[in-house]
């Protein structure tokens, strides 16, 4: 393979397997900068991927299969969010239990969609003009999914709301000083409830991406622990969407790039490649003191009461 | 926390252990009621689906060993995961720790040439170390980086699944085995006597109920128990009054992660006398003991009574899977509704709720 086909094809691939990634981290990086730790991604996740599987297969629209996903992640989020902000429940517990709750649930109901393909699957697209530019044309605008730019997107803005507007203030507030943002007027748990369900949201989008236009297929339990490495991402990226960014990217090509071993390690050991990496990004970025400079909210999985603590 | 008026939430100073027993019953009807909606969803009676959990479970002397067979491993791995729980480290890698436990007692059982006199007992010591390192490797990164607990335990699982599928699949495959993904079946010195006309490996079983009542006395009545209860209730003063939350940690997920592995060694060396694919071998039984040790609150002894409750919803999605139907897949949904009915019992624990206004309670 000429070096140039192999620059684009490890780009074009590692763009295609880490925008689910970018899209979950996107949505965890805001419950989290509310100071809700939510465990519930791989759950959530799975809740996306059978809901867009089975809506686009019943609906004929991939489009519509994606945005019911959504809602689905987003209102199965709450259960999270009624736990933990309501019932000031262990956070930790209560993401484990989400994550337990969406696979079985997902398991159960989606016996009857395994095995099947799916024909209404979002089709992958080649950006006019900017796909004919040399080498960045075929890696990045050729025979690439449309979620892909979406969720590259979904990123950038949830950076400037996150850092530049008024609303990102105050979910940032939230996250670092619970009490003083309620002595501001803040309704503390109004932004975590929000917060928590543009996770879930995010969540449930990319999980559908998965089964709708990835792997155009559902089984149970399908993700397979992207949602974990989602909780790894963000850490990685800082609890900063435009390093999640970076980070979900960077991550999948590490992941492309592992499957260049193939001829080395046997199938069995390249499937744990990610898992290791994960691991591997975590002891990198381990600094303590770092990562409270660069953004870890200070009351992540503390419940707020006002007048206590 | 903002309520309506007529609740009356303040905090508890103190709770005697029978409100708390009586809050987690409360708790666990209440998920199964909710769990029964879900029945009904599915068009299956919920009173017929319970009458068949029970019947299955418990109504036969078949279904009361099968329970206990389902319950050995939630009962050895749940009882560790209680004092890695105390020390609040969240141990969530249990299933990962009980598949290098099966690792390592089949690389014994088949390739050490160990005497048969002591082919058992090296299993389970081979066994307890793997897990037990499997187990470190997270403490250490935790207590020396501070990387989180959680993720580590949780990722390192899939790690542990893609090792035993390459074993089986690969270097491991048994050449008697017709190609099917299993290594040789394990010698007869190498697998473990079990009850008479039962699935019953005792001697798991018996490690489990020791190990419970061991670690009973060592968290209520030893110094290193009181230093595991500083450093998950308070690591602050656990650092000013000079005790190591090094050692500590470590110690706790030596013990978690070692009576995981052990719960390994029982399912292979007990019940399959192989080493096969990690579905085959763990139906998550990782993930249902983080809710024995959880609904136990954290008390070895009470995890032989958890255990045991969870073994009935075990056996019971086995029975509902053949008598209904239904996938097994539901008993994750039993067990995502249990933890969060538990969790969510917790308010009631940590405070008095009182409804109505300004009402005085004898």
């Amino acid at each position: 393979m000429s070096w140039e086909s192999w620059v684009v094809e490890t780009i074009s691939r590692a763009l295609a397997f880490g925008t689910p990634l970018l899209l979950a981290t996107v949505g965890e990086i805001y419950a989290e900068r509310s100071g809700v730790l939510n465990l519930g991604v791989e759950g959530m996740m799975l809740m996306g991927a059978l809901t867009g599987f089975a809506v686009s297969m019943g609906s004929g629209n991939p489009w519509f299969g994606i945005l019911v996903a959504g809602l689905v992640g987003g209102a199965f989020s709450l259960i999270h969010a009624f736990a933990t902000i309501t019932l000031r429940a262990n956070q930790v517990v209560s993401g484990l239990a989400l994550t337990m709750l969406g696979t079985g649930l997902s398991g159960v109901i989606g016996r009857a969609y395994e095995g099947f393909p799916l024909w209404s699957k979002l089709a992958r697209i080649d950006v006019p003009v900017l796909s004919k530019i040399p080498v960045l044309g075929p890696a990045v605008f050729e025979n690439q999914s449309p979620m892909t730019y979406i969720a590259i997107g979904v990123a950038i803005l949830g950076w400037f709301v996150l850092f530049k507007t008024r609303i990102g203030i105050s979910i940032r507030a939230v996250g670092e000083d619970p009490a003083t943002a309620d002595s501001l007027g803040i309704s503390v748990s109004r932004v975590r409830y929000l917060c928590v369900m543009v996770g879930g949201v995010l969540a449930g989008v990319a999980g559908a991406y998965w089964s709708v236009a990835y792997r155009t297929a559902w089984s149970g339990g399908m993700t397979a622990g992207l949602g974990w490495i989602v909780i790894a991402l963000t850490i990685f990226a800082f609890w900063n969407p435009l390093y999640g960014l970076v980070g979900a990217f960077f991550f999948a090509a590490m992941r492309v790039l592992s499957f260049r071993l193939q001829n080395w390690l046997p199938p069995e050991l390249l499937k744990a490649m990610p898992y290791l990496l994960a691991i591997l990004v975590l002891i990198v970025v381990s600094r303590g003191t770092l990562q409270k400079r660069m953004g870890a909210p200070s009351a992540l999985a503390l419940p707020y009461t006002r007048g206590e603590d | 926390m903002r309520m309506p008026s007529w609740i009356q939430v303040e905090r508890r100073s103190s709770i005697s252990p029978w409100t708390v027993f009586a809050i987690s019953i409360s708790a666990i009807v209440l998920a199964l009621l909710l769990a029964g909606l879900f029945f009904q969803l599915f068009g299956v009676s919920p009173i017929r689906a319970y009458g068949d959990i029970i019947r299955g479970a418990l109504g036969s002397k078949l279904g009361i060993t099968e329970t206990i067979r389902r319950m050995i491993p939630l009962l050895v791995i749940g009882v560790g995961l209680t004092v890695a729980f105390r020390a609040l480290f969240w141990n969530i890698g249990a299933e990962g720790q009980l598949l290098v436990g099966t690792v390592a007692a089949a690389g014994v059982a088949l390739f050490s040439g160990i005497p048969e006199v002591l082919m058992i007992p090296a299993m389970f010591i081979a066994g307890f170390a793997a897990g037990a390192l499997w187990g470190i490797g997270p403490a250490y990164l935790k207590v020396k980086l501070g990387i989180n607990d959680v993720i580590t335990t949780l990722l390192l699982n899939y790690v542990a699944i893609a090792l035993v599928e390459w074993l089986v699949y690969g270097p491991w495959k048994g050449p008697t085995q017709r190609g099917f993904a299993y290594t040789d079946r394990f010698s007869a010195a190498a697998s473990l006597p079990v009850i008479a006309g039962t699935r019953i490996h005792w001697p798991t079983l018996a490690i489990g109920v020791f190990a419970a009542i061991v670690l009973f006395v060592l968290v209520k009545r030893t110094r290193v128990g009181f230093e595991i209860r500083v450093v998950g209730e308070n690591p602050d003063a656990a650092k000013y009054s000079g005790i190591s939350q090094t050692k500590i940690t470590l110690f706790a997920m030596m013990i978690s992660g070692g009576l995981a592995g052990v719960a390994g060694v029982g399912e292979v060396a007990g019940i399959h006398h192989m080493l096969l694919s990690p579905e085959q071998i763990s139906l998550g039984y990782g993930y249902t003991a983080i809710i024995v040790a959880w609904l136990a609150r954290r008390n070895p002894l009470a995890a032989i009574l958890t255990s045991f409750l969870f073994g009935v919803i075990m056996r019971g999605g086995d029975v509902i899977k053949v008598s209904l139907g239904l996938p097994f897949e539901l008993v994750d949904v039993f067990n995502g509704i249990i933890l969060f009915m538990l969790i969510g019992s917790e308010l009631f624990i940590r405070y008095r709720v009182r409804f109505g206004a300004r009402r005085e309670v004898a």
